[in-house]
């Protein structure tokens, strides 16, 4: 398994605690949601990176008041099918501002990057061959977006009317 | 009918086209049902299904499926209503 | 209508070219057919009974005389000779090779055609009324909103993977020919006090397993927010639809277990946090694609009435044809005109390449090179000059293309069914056509008047049997073909969901019952009173009794 952030291979300096381990002393963990709502004060107190993994029922309000204290959160996808971290992802970002890294995990395709890209995940676990390739392939597949959401890219909407703006100016 | 049980033969869709295909006795697949291999057997049934999942993880076919047919006059016919449809097309 | 500019352009090329990516790693087996599936769905393509079928938008229900020749084109190249209308304004081709598709797509997309979200658990076409733009009774043309919604809706990245697919419709007109309560959304326009346009926002209709009219979520949107607005609901459906069991996934079920009250609470909350947001409507976005619906160049004419009158005398076949199949237009000295796809001996909704080409040479001749759609798996050619109905009439009739049977008996919607669906449970298309048979005398025809057949081959309702003032569903018995009678149904601002009739018949006794039926109807109407009222005012139980006899609760088999 790969990881890949912000464009590029990354080596995964976290580690994904099951619920009855031991808190490691250091380095960057990742626990589940009931785990960080039974030792918050804990894990806030470890001075190490801590990150939460939210399984696709669980709702990123629970966490909204900590999010400054995570340096990650990651969101499961059970089945690629299961569209509910799209949303997540997105209530994290634009309603509660979350600036850190924002993990896709479990079946994660990359038929569904731009999906992902666009809906605020800047880090991917990928499965298969050659990952970066098969992450760049995907990322060039499009460069045309109707929607906005809170990534920043222009949609078409914009373009065309900065483009007349544009014309008009002449 | 043989020894009670119905006779079956395996069909599935050609991945590459979609029609509808019968696995034959030899392996491989033939879109005329009269070609495929007519089951009798039960301990036969699960080697040459097995043969028929090999090709659809080979991507030759898609979700091949065990179906009851009877044999008249030395010709197969599904049994239900829908995959005699399958073997013969469209009714209209 | 709307014509693609050069980002509409890119993105369907970039989506073309994707799939084509996506065909190779499938048959290469780098995707097995579990992950390949939703990508292929989500590009219109099927695996039915004998092969691909691929389902096409036309969005709205617009079509320009150019895509429907690209469809002939289609028909010879990579099918068998002929197409399939359906009951949400697409066109659908049975025998089509997955390594094909790629090459296909292509062809479309170079005429702005697609076939993206036609399928899947997304947002699919966006339908409308097929008289958008024409009719007497609109307040305003919708299509300028539909564009808006199908541009939204294409590869939403939030929206792509929803519990189950959803389906949108907008009505311009009061008289709703878009069947807006039965869908996940429907857009019904009105406009204020002061003359502004905006929308009713329903939401949780459906058919199928479970069929429920829509709940109104919203009595009011202006078109700014309808984009923040509709997100909201998706959102909300996103995060709560269940995903547990495919037969319980559409907004309907969650609509209606949480009730609409809370549904409604939820997607206000969120609708206030992102009204504001890039999500509203720049006025001139809505003004350019306005520009595109433009009225074309209508000539400044009066009513032909006398022209017609002595056309009318001279002609009984031409004044039926008048009366039956052409509709009032808001421009003096027009007329809309309706092209029924239900000739005797064919599928419903059927046409072949031919006749495709010959409709396209009509639509440059008479109506502005351009064509409907309509849900019941008609053609219109909706801007006909009044002084060339009769013309028209001509080289309509000698295509077989006039039959005056629009809204009455034989005008039957009809699912493909088990002839080519993997989903039916029955064949629709005999039952349709032994009932097309049965009544082929057009003064009879006129005679029983608007009695709208819907006949579905299971219960995915594709076919809208619910919604029928005759529903017909077949259903699987111990591998036969039954089907089961509803009455009583409508699609329009009136709509209602049929009552079962009785146990189900054989195929071959739904002939004699629907014959039963139209006679009982005929001994109970008053004086012009079409089925639907007379079935209202008396009930189910004449009809039953018509059908079953007086034991109606007997086992038919």
């Amino acid at each position: 398994m790969a990881l890949i952030r912000d464009d590029q291979l990354a080596d995964d300096d976290s580690r994904l605690l099951t619920d009855d381990e031991a808190l490691p002393g250091t380095g960057k963990i990742v626990v589940s949601l009931a785990r960080w709502q039974k030792e918050r004060e804990t894990l806030v107190a470890r001075k190490a990176p801590v990150g939460v993994r939210l399984k696709s029922d669980e709702s990123p309000e629970a966490i909204a008041a900590d999010l400054d204290r995570l340096a990650l959160v990651e969101l499961e996808f059970p089945k690629f099918r299961d569209g509910r971290a799209y949303s997540n992802a997105r209530i994290l970002r634009e309603r509660y501002g979350f600036g850190g890294e924002l993990r896709a995990v479990g079946d994660v395709l990359m038929e569904q990057l731009h999906f992902m890209l666009r809906t605020g995940f800047n880090a991917f676990e990928i499965a298969g061959p050659d990952p970066l390739e098969q992450y760049r392939t995907a990322k060039a597949e499009f460069s045309v977006w109707y929607q906005p959401t809170g990534d920043g890219r222009p949609t078409a909407i914009s373009l065309r009317h900065r483009m007349a703006g544009n014309r008009n100016e002449r | 009918m043989y020894n009670g049980r119905p006779m079956r033969m395996i069909i599935a869709n050609r991945l590459n086209d979609g029609r509808v295909v019968f696995y034959k006795a030899g392996g491989g697949w033939d879109i005329d049902i009269a070609a495929g291999a007519v089951i009798e057997v039960e301990a036969e049934e699960a080697g040459l299904f097995a043969a028929a999942k090999a090709d659809e993880a080979g991507c030759k076919v898609v979700d091949p499926q065990l179906i009851d047919v009877q044999v008249d006059g030395g010709k197969p016919r599904p049994v239900a209503i829908r995959e005699a449809i399958r073997a013969f097309g469209p009714t209209i | 209508m709307y014509r693609y500019d050069e980002f509409d352009r890119k993105l369907v090329i970039e989506r073309a070219n994707q799939f084509e990516r996506q065909v190779k790693r499938r048959l290469s087996g780098e995707l097995n057919e579990d992950q390949f599936r939703p990508l292929r769905l989500m590009n219109g393509l099927y695996l039915q009974l004998h092969a691909y079928m691929l389902r096409i938008n036309v969005p709205y229900g617009t079509l320009s005389s150019r895509q429907l020749r690209c469809f002939a084109h289609v028909a010879r190249r990579y099918d068998r000779g002929f197409g399939h209308f359906t009951t949400r304004q697409n066109i659908q081709y049975n025998w089509i090779k997955l390594e094909e598709t790629p090459a296909l797509l292509h062809e479309l997309a170079a005429v702005e055609i697609t076939g993206i979200q036609s399928s899947g658990n997304c947002v699919r076409n966006i339908t409308s009324d097929q008289y958008a733009g024409c009719a007497k009774d609109e307040l305003a043309d919708p299509r300028k909103y539909c564009e808006l919604l199908r541009q939204y809706s294409v590869l939403h990245p939030e929206f792509s993977y929803l519990p189950r697919k959803f389906k949108i419709a907008v009505t311009g007109s009061p008289k709703d020919r878009a069947a807006v309560a039965v869908h996940d959304i429907g857009l019904r326009m009105h406009r204020n006090e002061q003359g502004e346009i905006g929308f009713e926002v329903l939401v949780g209709g459906g058919l199928g397993r479970t069929p429920w009219i829509a709940h109104t979520i919203r009595k009011w949107i202006e078109p700014e927010h309808i984009l923040s607005y509709i997100e909201s609901i998706l959102r909300v459906y996103n995060l709560h639809g269940r995903r547990d069991n495919i037969h319980k996934a559409r907004i309907k079920i969650i609509v209606n277990q949480m009730g609409i009250d809370k549904y409604r609470e939820l997607v206000e909350a969120e609708w206030q946090r992102i009204k504001d947001s890039a999500l509203k409507v720049p006025a001139e976005e809505i003004e350019r694609i306005d520009r595109y619906f433009a009225p074309p160049a209508y000539a400044k004419l009066g009513d032909a009435t006398e022209l017609l009158g002595r056309q009318r005398k001279a002609s009984r076949e031409f004044d039926r044809w008048l009366d039956a199949n052409t509709v009032e237009h808001k421009v003096p000295g027009y007329r809309i005109v309706n092209l029924t796809l239900k000739a005797l001996g064919k599928p419903p909704g059927d046409i072949d390449a031919d006749t495709m080409d010959a409709v396209a040479d009509l639509a440059d001749r008479y109506s502005f090179g351009e064509i409907r759609i309509s849900h019941r798996q008609n053609l219109c050619f909706v801007d006909v000059r009044q002084d060339q109905l009769h013309e028209l009439w001509q080289a309509l009739d000698a295509l077989g293309l006039a039959s005056p049977n629009l809204d009455s008996i034989t005008d039957i919607i009809c699912c493909p069914g088990l002839d080519y669906c993997a989903l039916a449970n029955a064949r629709s298309i005999p039952v349709a056509m032994d009932i097309r048979k049965r009544f082929v005398d057009v003064d009879e025809l006129a005679d029983i008047g608007e009695l709208k057949i819907n006949i579905s081959g299971c219960m995915n309702a594709c076919g809208h049997h619910h919604v029928g003032h005759i529903g017909i569903l077949g259903v699987d018995k111990r591998n036969e073909e039954f089907f089961q009678l509803t009455l009583g149904g409508s699609s329009d601002q009136n709509a209602s969901l049929g009552d079962r009739l009785g146990p189900g018949l054989p195929q071959s006794a739904v002939p004699d019952a629907i014959a039963a039926i139209v006679e009982r109807y005929k001994s109970l109407r008053s004086e012009g009173e079409r089925f639907l009222d007379t079935y209202r005012r008396v009930g189910i139980e004449p009809f039953r009794e018509a059908v079953y006899g007086k034991d109606s609760e007997k086992a038919v088999a």
